[in-house]
């Protein structure tokens, strides 16, 4: 505050009217009707009947919607935990080995590579990935019939049995860049003083990344963690392009969910109802996550 | 893996005599090779794509995903091109994220340069609310924005998904750029204002010049994200003629006129636009990486 000085605030706040009058407009007045409607049974069309918690005790009790909460937790394993493991490997491994060996080039070389399926478009991902996984004409069980291992070959997406599964490998392939880049960029801020001293002290690879990486990389370990889950539990459009939720909703998703509700059912109110447990649910997470961030950095100090 | 832990001192070794000293550690070679592997595999779903987008169909179907082409086959990715008229689908994206870049900077500057450097009241439960609206599903705003635009007329039309993720896009540069204008040196400022600038004046001719580093990242965000939006596009261009890029592509997969080297030609011309915006995207990012270092 002492920063102020003699400055005074005022005439500022005028440069905030905009900004909050679009906020309300396309933020703000669309969720609290969204929150109200999920009280009603509505079409869409007429007025919406107030049913008071109707739309959340059938929700409840509808095993799709478990289902999909169930699914999510698969995705987190393959878009948070497993990308943010392997990133952190692999970005210590880029940062403190094989740029120093074989230079900084070829580090940002794979940095780029592994990052590439991260600027694509979510839709067009989904193109490529199911052309590839499609059972008849696709490429990967032509390549496996063309190497003798027919026996291999699946319909990766059009089985209950591995849609999921394999939704879950093309969402590790595409999220894996993101770690990486977060991670290297916050391995710089690492006083080279200190992999110098764990030198001395005859600490291995292992050790130094363990103690030193692993511990100075912790902020932006929560924010990548932070952000890759709440992808994971926004995720659509991989969904849509690639399976729309089935086969026999093998794969359906809150989102896809309430999606088909509100546009194909014109369940409006119960759509409503799978939006507000979702976003509740985001923001609960995100608040918890942003309090063990700072208890943590207050045991750091 | 002791070998590794002498690796910085080896670093400065191999300058001098490479061959040498590469000799001697195999390890390094395994590690390099394992990674290989890696970036093989996440790149190579692309290349397949690349490779099948100028195959001919009875090439593909004769020789499989992997050979090379006979012969550079185009007609796939003409008749892709003129049959989605993708050239206005590229129009309409290139529109969209233009118009919402500019704008959504503008709106985070504005709303920035009061909470960041105004320090406005209030401005702690600004900012919360800023980091929730960056954090809501786009699921839960999707049906009262679908309705109102209806009644607003503005369904269908990229008016409605230009003001959206203005707003959208702006929630995060108001977030992230508060934090930076947080610390703005407070010698410019008062300097502005000891030259009898007016707010408005110290805003365009102080702070937005200085911060422009900043800036240009944002937009660039802004540009790359809105171009790679899918849920809300999708929900809201319903006619052929206002879709984007990824809504185009999205929507036609099962479809029956979808064969393997038509698919993988789509999928090539989704790809490209997104590799160029990502040659862009890579210096600005490097810029705002060095300029960071030498603060």
């Amino acid at each position: 505050m002492s920063r102020q000085g003699g400055r005074s605030t005022a005439g500022f706040g005028w440069y905030l009217v905009p900004g909050v009058l679009a906020s309300l407009a396309v933020i703000v007045v669309p969720l609290v009707m969204t929150v109200g409607i999920s009280f009603t049974r509505w079409s869409g069309i007429g007025s919406p009947v107030w049913v008071g918690f109707e739309n959340y005790t059938r929700l409840f009790h509808d095993e799709r919607f478990w289902a999909s909460f169930g699914h999510i937790l698969l995705l987190i394993l393959a878009m948070a935990v497993v990308p943010t493991l392997l990133g952190l490997l692999l970005a210590a491994v880029l940062f403190d080995y094989i740029a120093k060996i074989f230079g900084p080039r070829w580090a940002s070389v794979f940095r780029s590579g592994f990052y590439l399926p991260q600027v694509l478009p979510v839709a067009v991902t989904g193109i490529v990935w199911g052309w590839i996984l499609h059972p008849s004409y696709g490429a990967l069980n032509r390549i496996l019939d063309s190497v003798g291992l027919s026996s291999l070959s699946r319909n990766w997406l059009g089985d209950p049995k591995y849609a999921l599964y394999s939704v879950m490998a093309v969402m590790v392939w595409f999220q894996l860049g993101y770690p990486i880049v977060m991670f290297m960029s916050g391995l710089q801020r690492i006083d080279p003083e200190l992999y110098e001293a764990a030198d001395l002290d005859g600490a291995g690879w292992w050790q130094r990344f363990r103690h030193i990486t692993v511990y100075l990389i912790k902020p932006e370990f929560y924010v990548v963690l932070v952000t890759t889950t709440i992808a994971a539990l926004k995720i659509f459009g991989q969904i849509f392009v690639l399976t729309r939720g089935g086969p026999s909703n093998a794969t359906l998703v809150p989102s896809y969910f309430a999606w088909q509700n509100f546009f194909q059912k014109a369940q409006v109110g119960y759509g409503s109802a799978i939006s507000t447990v979702l976003t509740v649910l985001i923001v609960v997470l995100a608040f918890v996550f942003l309090r063990l961030q700072t208890r943590d950095e207050r045991k750091g100090v | 893996m002791t070998a590794l832990a002498t690796a910085p001192d080896t670093r400065t070794e191999s300058k001098t005599s490479p061959g040498v000293n590469r000799r001697r550690y195999p390890a390094r070679y395994i590690v390099l090779g394992v990674l290989l592997v890696l970036l093989l595999l996440v790149v190579a779903p692309l290349l397949v794509v690349a490779l099948n987008a100028v195959k001919s169909p009875s090439d593909y179907a004769s020789n499989g995903p992997l050979s090379i082409p006979k012969s550079l086959h185009w007609d796939g990715i003409v008749d892709f091109w003129q049959r989605v008229d993708f050239s206005r689908k590229l129009l309409n994206s290139f529109i969209t994220s233009a118009v919402v870049s500019v704008l959504a900077v503008i709106l985070s500057v504005l709303n920035a340069y009061a909470l960041g450097i105004g320090r406005v009241r209030g401005r702690v439960w600004f900012l919360v609310f800023f980091l929730v609206a960056n954090l809501l599903p786009q699921e839960v705003l999707v049906y009262p924005l679908y309705y109102l635009s209806k009644s607003l007329h503005l369904y269908d039309s990229l008016f409605s998904i230009i003001i959206i993720f203005t707003v959208i896009q702006s929630a995060f540069g108001t977030y992230l750029l508060s934090s930076v204008y947080a610390e703005f040196p407070t010698e410019l400022l008062d300097a502005a204002a000891v030259d009898g600038a007016g707010r408005f004046r110290t805003l365009w001719r102080v702070v937005v010049p200085v911060s422009r580093p900043t800036l240009a990242v944002l937009f660039t965000f802004f540009f790359i994200w809105t171009w790679n939006e899918f849920f809300l596009p999708l929900v809201f261009l319903i006619s052929n003629a206002n879709q984007t890029v990824p809504v185009a592509l999205g929507v036609l997969q099962g479809d029956r006129q979808m064969d393997a080297t038509t698919t993988s030609a789509s999928a090539l011309i989704g790809i490209l636009p997104a590799m160029l915006f990502f040659l862009i995207f890579q210096r600005t990012l490097t810029r705002g990486i060095t300029a960071g270092a030498i603060k």
